[in-house]
Formats: C-alpha cells, sequence, structure tokens
C-alpha cells in the first residue's frame, strides 16, 4: 500500500515532465501542425539556461542571495530566455520556409535539424562534462509512514497544474487563445479577426518554449545532471504522450503526459527497468490502435 | 538499347569498381565510403518509396534495418563462424559464398514482416499519428534487442567479419563490394519496376488523394501493406550488408539518429524521386567523410549545411521529378520505365 | 431483376439523420436525377451506394447482390463508378495515369508480376493502355494525355473525371454535380457529353445536380429530397409542378 502511494507520487512527479513538454508540442502542432521535433532541445537548452542563470546570480559578489531568492529570479528569467531560443527557431528556419510554400514536412525535417544543432552546438561548445546543477532549494522531506515526498516533487507538481490551468485559460478564455484555435481550422479567417497571424504563431512559440525552459529548470533541480542529449529521449516521449493524449489538445498533452509517466513507473515496479521502453511503448501504441487519434483527438470529417 | 542503356550504363560500372578494388586501385577508405553509398541508397530509395510516393512520414527505418542486420547476421554467424552461444559453424565454408545472399534475404524477409507492424496501424491512421508509431517501433525493437542476452544484449553481436573471411577464402575477389552492388542494383531496380506499374502507381494515388483512390477501385490497404513491407524489407537487407561490411553491430547504431538520416537523405532528394535518392545518398555520404576530421562539429555543420540547403530548395535536390524530367534530352539516352 | 435496389435505407451521423429511409429501384439503363437543397442529403447517398459508409439500417443491392460490408474498391469493382462534388483527380499525375489507375481492380497480376515483368503483367498494362486510349479518345481528350489536371481548365477538368469513372466500364454511373462550376458555354457541353455516354455504352446513370436545366434536360424520372427524406418523385414536368418541391427547393432557389 505503502509502496503503491510512494510509486503515484513519483509517477506524478515524472508525468509532470512529460506533461510540461508535450503542452508546448501540441501548442505549436495545434497551430501550425507542424511537430516541432527541436522542443525536446528546448528543454534540454532551457536546463542549461536555468544552470547559467542560477550559477551566474549565486556567483554576483556581494549579493549573497538566499537560494529562494535565486529561485524566484531564476525562473522567469529562464522562461524568458528559453522562450527567446524557440521564437528565434521560429523566425530563421521555420517561417521563411513557410513563406516559401515549402512542403509541411520539409518544415518539420528543418526541425529535427535544429534539434541536432542544438544538441552538438552544446556539446561542442561546453564540452562533454557533465554538469552539477547547484542546490537553490533546501530540501524538506515530509514523511507519512514510508511514503516521503519532498517540496521539491510537490513544487513540480504544483508548476504543471498550474501551467495546465494558466494555458486552459488562455486557449479557452482570451482572444488570441481563440484565434491560436481557429488558426489550425483556418489559416485564412484569422487576419479577419483582427490579429496577423504571425503575432500568434510568435506567441504559440514563447508559451511552448517558456514552459520548456521551466520545465528544464524544475529537471536540473530535480535530477542535478545536465548533459546535452538529456532533451532527445525525454523529448520523444513527450511527444508520443501528446499524440496518444490526441495531439493539438491541451488537455490530451496533459493526461498523455501523466498516463505516461504512471506507466513507466509502474513498469519500473513490476519488471527490470531495461525492459521499462519496451513496454511502456508497446501499452502506447495499444492505446492509439484502439483509439486511432487518441484520446482527447476528435476525427475531423472530411467532406466528400 | 535505349532501353537497356541504363542498366548497361550501371553494370559497367559496377563491374569497374569491384575490378578496381580487386586490383588494388582504391584504399580500403575509398572502398569503405563505396559501401556505404551504396547502403545509403539502398536506404534512402526504399523509405522514399514511404514518405515521397506514399505520403506517408515514417521515422522509424532503422528499426528495419536493426531486424535485417541482426537475423542475417545471425544466420550467417550460425552457419559459418564460431560463436560463444551459437556454437560451432553448422556447414563448412566453401558454401559461405552461396548462402551468403540467402541470409540477407531472410534478414530483408524478416524485416519486411515487422513492417506490418507499422502497415497495419496506416490503414486506419496516416501522417503524424503514424509517424508516433514508427518513432515508438524504432525504440521498441531497439529495446527489445537490448533485451535480449543470447545476441549480446546492449553490448552488440559479432562474428560476421569470419564469415567475410569465409568466403575471401573460397575466392579472394571484394565479396561485400560486390554484394553490396548487387543490393543496390536489386533495391533500384525492384523499386523502378514497381513504381512505373499500374500496381504501384496507386501508391502516388494514395499519396495525392486517398479517398479518390479507393472509390477508384485502388485496394487501398493491400497496397499500403505491400508498400511498406517493400520499404521495410529493403532496408532490412541494407541492414544485413551494413552489418557485414562493420562486422559488428549494436542496437545503438540504429536508433533515431540512424532514422533521421534516413530521412534526412529522402528529404533532400526530394519526395517521390528516385534519382533524387541516389544523388542526395551519395551526396550524404561524401559530407559525412569529407567533415569526419571535425568530431562532433560535423553533427553541427551538417544539419546547419541541411538547414540552408532547404531555405534555397523547399522542395529537395530534385523536387518530385526524375534526372530525365529535368533533362529532357537524357531521354535520347535511356528511358526510366 | 433490378439494377440497383435500395430499400428503407437510414443513415445517421450522431443525432444527425442525414438520411432516412430512402427507397429506389432502377431497372437498368435509365437516367435518373436527384435533387434537393444544399445540405439535404444527396452526396450522402451516393456515398452510401459507393460504400463509404455502411447504411445505419437499410440495404443496398446491386444486381441482386448485397453490397453490406463491401468496401468501396470492391463496390466499384462490381460497376458502380462515380465523379466528385469537388474535382477529385490525382492533380500531380498526367491525365493518362488517372485514368490507367482507375483500371487498378482489372490489372490482375500480383507485385511479383510487376517486379519480374512477367508475360501476365505486359498484357494486362497492354491492356489497361488500350482502354486508356479508348476511353480518352471517346472523350475528346487525347491531346491532353499527358497534361497533369491541375493545369487543365476546369470544365475539362470534370471531363477527365467523368472519363476516369466510364474507363471502369461500370454499369451504373453516379455523377455528383458535375455541373456545378461550369460556365454556360461547357454546361452545354456537358449535357451532350452525358446524352452522348447515356445513348452510347450500356449504362445507367444516376445525377445529382442543382443546375435545373440539366437535370429538366436529361432526366427521365427524378427523386427528390429535404433533411434526407424523399419528398417528390416523378417525371421532370411533375416535379416542376409540385408545390413541395416548389417549396422546400425551387421557392429560394430562382431559376
Ligand atoms: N461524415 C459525416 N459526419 C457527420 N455529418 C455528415 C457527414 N457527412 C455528411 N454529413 C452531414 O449530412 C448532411 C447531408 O450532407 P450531404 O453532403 O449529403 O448534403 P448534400 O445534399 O450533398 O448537399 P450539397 O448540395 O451541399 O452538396 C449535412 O448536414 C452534412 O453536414
Ligand atoms: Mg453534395
Amino acid at each position: 500500500m505503502e509502496a503503491l502511494f510512494q510509486n503515484i507520487i513519483n509517477a506524478l512527479q515524472w508525468g509532470s515532465f512529460y506533461a510540461l513538454i508535450a503542452l508546448g508540442y501540441t501548442l505549436v502542432y495545434g497551430v501550425l501542425l507542424l511537430i516541432n521535433f527541436a522542443h525536446g532541445d528546448i528543454f534540454m537548452v532551457g536546463a542549461y539556461i536555468a544552470f547559467g542563470v542560477s550559477v551566474f546570480v549565486l556567483g554576483v559578489q556581494g549579493l549573497n542571495l538566499p537560494g529562494w531568492a535565486v529561485l524566484a529570479l531564476g525562473v522567469p528569467l529562464t522562461m524568458i530566455l528559453t522562450a527567446g531560443v524557440g521564437v528565434t527557431l521560429e523566425r530563421i528556419a521555420y517561417r521563411p520556409l513557410r513563406r516559401k510554400g515549402a512542403h509541411r514536412l520539409y518544415v518539420v525535417i528543418t526541425a529535427l535539424m535544429c534539434g541536432l544543432i542544438l544538441e552538438n552546438g552544446n556539446l561542442a561548445l561546453l564540452g562533454a562534462s557533465r554538469k552539477k546543477f547547484p542546490e537553490l532549494m533546501e530540501k524538506t522531506v515530509w514523511t507519512l509512514g514510508n511514503v516521503s515526498v519532498t517540496n521539491l516533487k510537490v513544487l513540480v507538481i504544483f508548476a504543471a497544474f498550474a501551467v495546465f490551468g494558466i494555458l486552459n485559460f488562455i486557449v479557452t478564455r482570451t482572444r488570441i487563445g481563440m484565434a491560436m484555435r481557429a488558426i489550425s481550422y483556418d489559416k485564412f479567417a484569422i487576419p479577419l479577426m483582427g490579429i496577423p497571424v504571425d503575432n500568434i504563431i510568435v506567441f504559440t512559440f514563447v508559451l511552448g518554449s517558456g514552459f520548456a525552459g521551466l520545465a528544464g529548470m524544475l529537471f536540473a533541480m530535480s535530477y542535478p545532471i545536465l548533459e546535452p542529449y538529456m532533451g532527445a529521449l525525454i523529448g520523444w516521449k513527450a511527444f508520443i504522450a501528446a499524440v496518444v493524449g490526441g495531439i493539438g489538445d491541451i488537455r490530451g498533452a496533459f493526461v498523455g503526459g501523466f498516463l505516461l509517466g504512471f506507466i513507466e513507473i509502474l513498469v519500473v515496479a513490476f519488471f527490470p527497468s531495461t525492459l521499462r521502453d519496451l513496454i511502456a511503448f508497446s501499452i502506447l501504441l495499444v492505446i492509439l490502435w484502439m483509439k486511432p487519434t487518441g484520446l482527447f483527438g476528435v476525427a475531423r470529417h472530411q467532406k466528400i | 538499347m535505349r532501353k537497356y542503356s541504363l542498366n548497361i550504363a550501371f553494370a559497367v560500372g559496377c563491374l569497374l569498381i569491384v575490378a578496381g578494388a580487386q586490383a588494388g586501385l582504391f584504399n580500403l577508405y575509398v572502398q569503405s565510403v563505396i559501401l556505404f553509398m551504396g547502403i545509403n541508397i539502398i536506404l534512402s530509395s526504399s523509405l522514399n518509396l514511404v514518405n515521397g510516393n506514399m505520403g506517408e512520414f515514417s521515422c522509424g527505418h532503422a528499426a528495419f534495418m536493426c531486424v535485417g542486420a541482426y537475423v542475417s547476421s545471425i544466420v550467417t554467424v550460425l552457419l559459418f563462424a564460431q560463436n560463444k552461444i551459437l556454437g560451432a559453424p553448422l556447414l563448412p565454408p566453401d558454401l559461405a559464398p552461396f548462402f551468403f545472399p540467402i541470409a540477407i534475404i531472410v534478414g530483408g524477409v524478416v524485416a519486411a514482416l515487422v513492417g506490418i507492424l507499422v502497415a497495419v496501424p496506416s490503414f486506419k491512421t496516416r501522417g503524424d499519428y503514424l509517424a508516433i508509431i514508427t518513432i515508438a517501433v524504432n525504440y521498441m525493437v531497439i529495446s527489445g534487442i537490448e533485451n535480449l542476452d543470447i545476441v549480446g544484449g546492449p553490448r552488440g553481436f559479432m562474428g560476421m567479419k569470419q564469415v567475410v573471411y569465409a568466403m575471401s577464402d573460397v575466392v579472394d575477389i571484394p565479396w561485400m563490394m560486390i554484394w553490396t552492388l548487387l543490393g543496390t542494383a536489386f533495391t533500384l531496380w525492384i523499386l523502378r519496376r514497381y513504381i512505373s506499374s499500374t500496381y504501384g502507381k496507386g501508391v502516388n494515388a494514395i499519396c495525392q488523394d486517398e479517398i479518390a483512390a479507393e472509390i477508384m477501385s485502388v485496394n487501398t490497404n493491400k497496397i499500403k501493406l505491400v508498400t511498406f513491407m517493400l520499404s521495410s524489407g529493403l532496408a532490412g537487407i541494407a541492414g544485413g550488408l551494413f552489418a557485414h561490411v562493420i562486422g559488428y553491430v549494436n542496437p545503438q547504431s540504429f536508433n533515431i539518429l540512424k532514422s533521421t538520416e534516413c530521412l534526412v537523405m529522402v528529404y533532400l532528394g526530394g519526395m517521390g524521386s528516385l534519382s533524387g535518392s541516389v544523388l542526395s545518398a551519395v551526396l550524404f555520404t561524401l559530407m559525412l567523410e569529407a567533415l569526419r576530421p571535425l568530431q562532433i562539429i560535423k553533427w553541427v555543420i551538417i544539419p546547419l549545411i541541411l538547414v540552408l540547403l532547404m531555405q534555397f530548395r523547399p522542395e529537395g535536390i530534385m523536387g518530385n521529378k526524375e534526372l530525365s524530367d529535368v533533362f529532357p534530352k537524357l531521354r535520347r539516352y535511356f528511358t526510366f520505365k | 431483376m433490378s439494377l440497383l435496389k435500395i430499400d428503407e435505407m437510414t443513415q445517421r451521423f450522431g443525432g444527425l439523420q442525414a438520411v432516412s429511409k430512402f427507397e429506389i429501384e432502377l431497372q437498368g439503363g435509365e437516367l435518373v436525377g436527384l435533387i434537393g437543397p444544399n445540405g439535404a442529403g444527396k452526396t450522402t447517398i451516393f456515398n452510401l451506394v459507393s460504400g463509404f459508409y455502411q447504411p445505419t439500417e437499410g440495404g443496398i443491392s446491386f444486381n441482386g447482390s448485397n453490397t453490406a460490408g463491401l468496401k468501396p474498391h470492391q463496390v466499384t469493382s462490381m460497376g458502380i463508378a462515380r465523379t466528385f462534388q469537388n474535382i477529385r483527380l490525382w492533380h500531380d499525375m498526367t491525365v493518362m495515369d488517372n485514368i490507367r489507375i482507375a483500371q487498378h481492380y482489372r490489372k490482375g497480376y500480383s507485385v511479383f508480376d510487376a517486379f519480374l515483368r512477367t508475360k501476365k503483367y505486359r498484357d494486362s498494362e497492354k491492356r489497361i493502355e488500350n482502354i486508356a486510349w479508348e476511353m480518352l479518345e471517346a472523350m475528346d481528350l487525347k491531346e491532353f494525355a499527358h497534361e497533369l489536371p491541375k493545369n487543365l481548365p476546369y470544365g475539362l477538368q470534370r471531363r477527365v473525371e467523368i472519363a476516369r469513372a466510364m474507363s471502369i466500364k461500370p454499369k451504373l454511373l453516379l455523377l455528383d454535380e458535375p455541373a456545378a462550376g461550369l460556365n454556360s458555354a461547357d454546361v452545354e457541353g456537358l449535357i451532350k457529353l452525358v446524352r452522348w455516354i447515356h445513348d452510347n455504352f450500356d449504362i445507367t446513370i444516376w445525377m445529382i445536380e442543382h443546375q435545373m436545366k440539366v437535370v429538366m434536360s436529361l432526366c427521365q424520372y427524378i427523386k427528390c429530397i429535404d433533411f434526407g427524406a424523399t419528398i417528390a418523385e416523378g417525371t421532370p414536368e411533375q416535379i416542376q409542378n409540385d408545390p413541395t418541391v416548389i417549396k422546400a427547393y425551387l421557392g429560394d432557389d430562382t431559376i
């Protein structure tokens, strides 16, 4: 019983990361129908930016800020800088291609290439040595029987839910959010609503990349070792989670992320951990098999 | 004459390469570059069948390569090499040159069967959902093999060099060169015949309008099945050749990065253009080799070059055209059909 | 035995009853019309007949055999061909290829024949090609054989689509709004073409059309539906004077 609770907590934390990254995939996909394969690497860049920001702030002489203040400063800074990276990719790589009317998949391949550039560029710049993330939060452990919860875990899970709440609000309640939803249905109707399409796209990348940056920071705090390929696998998995949830739908990404977190933790609880990917992916495939449009996806009917 | 000129030119070219290798005209390094070129041509043209001609987005081509590599390696090692687990060779080494192609084909057939795993979901979904399924299959295949201790798990599987030596002991000619060139020729030959038949044109019809295809009497599910199996089977053949050229395989040589390379070659060449695929495979191999001294920076420069290339030619080198469409005069010398 | 018999066919999409208790019986050789205001369910009926949807209730039998559970390509190979309301040609393949692919069901060879180019393959390809040329010739499209449909004017695209359907050599041809988007000269040409096809082939034609001129001058018998239900049927004269039709359809649509 206690093991079960402990696993649930771990799964919630693990799923939070997937959910945060999956949300970014889904946002961009929902607006542009673009699988932004660089997103996992933007998450990685976010973790490194968080590292840079924290080390820098901690290192400023005479400031001697306490950890929580660094955190409070680091989160928005990381999110802004990471969002900048995402928007830069959109501006210099994706947008010109879209303008030229390139096939959608060429943009996807470009995204894939941008991911490689980020990964390997990072490796070339910073070298292969792993970075140790400084401890920003004094660790508090609450134990209840044999179940232990750290304040960090609570923070991560809380962040995921908060981000979901914010995004849900933006997408359903605000004008720009509605425009985001409308754009994937009809690119030409949006200018009629008085919002330039490019602004909506940039806004989407800001949101997606910003939250990837947040995820990167939280991830680095939870597993304080950074390396350039850390975003690749987790990014692919988050993408799969987004699709299983029903890509283009933020509820789908959220649920899909947690679903993957739970599946992985449960698999590890019962099987050798080397079988984790095999079994987790098989389960996801079975879900997609039974519901080909994902849990929340709706089949758009085609008029013939 | 015009009908056969391309085949003859190709055959003569291959013969010259083999003769050159035999006579020691090119060193081992140049030979290995040619071998990788051949393997990459098989990979890109077979993936182009699915991603270019059929308009699907399969992202896990390396999975099938992996299956082909392992299956054919297990067969040849079982038959002709000493292995800790599989034991002593079952057949005398003299037979190696005869059984080698069979082993490669067996690898291809098993890879084609694994291709069904991707083909069947494609009946219901397409595009991005299928992309996921192929990525997942790629991970599953790798993860599955990593958990198979009998073939070395994550450490990999070896012994294929012995098989190649066994062939060289029978007659000392550059066997792997011959098999790879044959494999390349076989792939291009089959693909060319497939896509120029009314049968195979159904693939393009599915790409352009699947509903119209189904209603115009094309059995779309069957064509998808056949096309996926053909594509993955050929990837399996490429994998088998790759394993024996390197002499050693491990699951991580077939990870998503390898699949990405295949994707890049397809889109660099142009979707649906067979000559584009060949051209881009050659260019890509050369580019990889030329930038090898840069080590890790290579993997920054290459994607950068590709990103720039796509900005200038957002439809790939050839678009969806063939060489004979771009230079109509070439038709005087050969036909593509 | 009748050629096509539809029995109390109903189609629901969720809560929407797109077609309700539709019935028709064609003996063979007729030229029939199906009219009704926008969204009445006409295209849905064609989709049901061509096997694209399975009816929620009721059955369709063609040439005496039930088509329930058949896939569209199987239904087509039984001899039902159709065109689409919005032209659905394969726009990046030549007109010739469009017509060759539509004969997929009669290829009669396997992939391996295609790899090896066996005699079976060569004979079959030859036959397919001959039929394609015949059809292009008959439809006056020969000079466009190697053009891409997307480069042809709209009127010609319509003609190519009809030629593609005809190359299946169907017993029943379904035309979904063939005159939509055509200018008046093209409409005249279309009327002639449909009549010519009807006179020269052993074929039954069933067409959906909004332009009254086309329906009234071609069809011998017309069914009118609204909200999925049949509201009138009869000869063109009867339909033209039927008050329910005028109310549902012609009333807000001046001809
Ligand atoms: N696959 C589907 N799923 C849900 N509703 C559908 C589907 N296909 C058609 N409908 C609905 O069924 C109704 C009938 O559509 P249909 O296309 O048959 O009309 P129509 O008579 O052909 O009209 P038009 O003259 O505009 O072509 C419409 O309300 C349409 O929205
Ligand atoms: Mg209609």
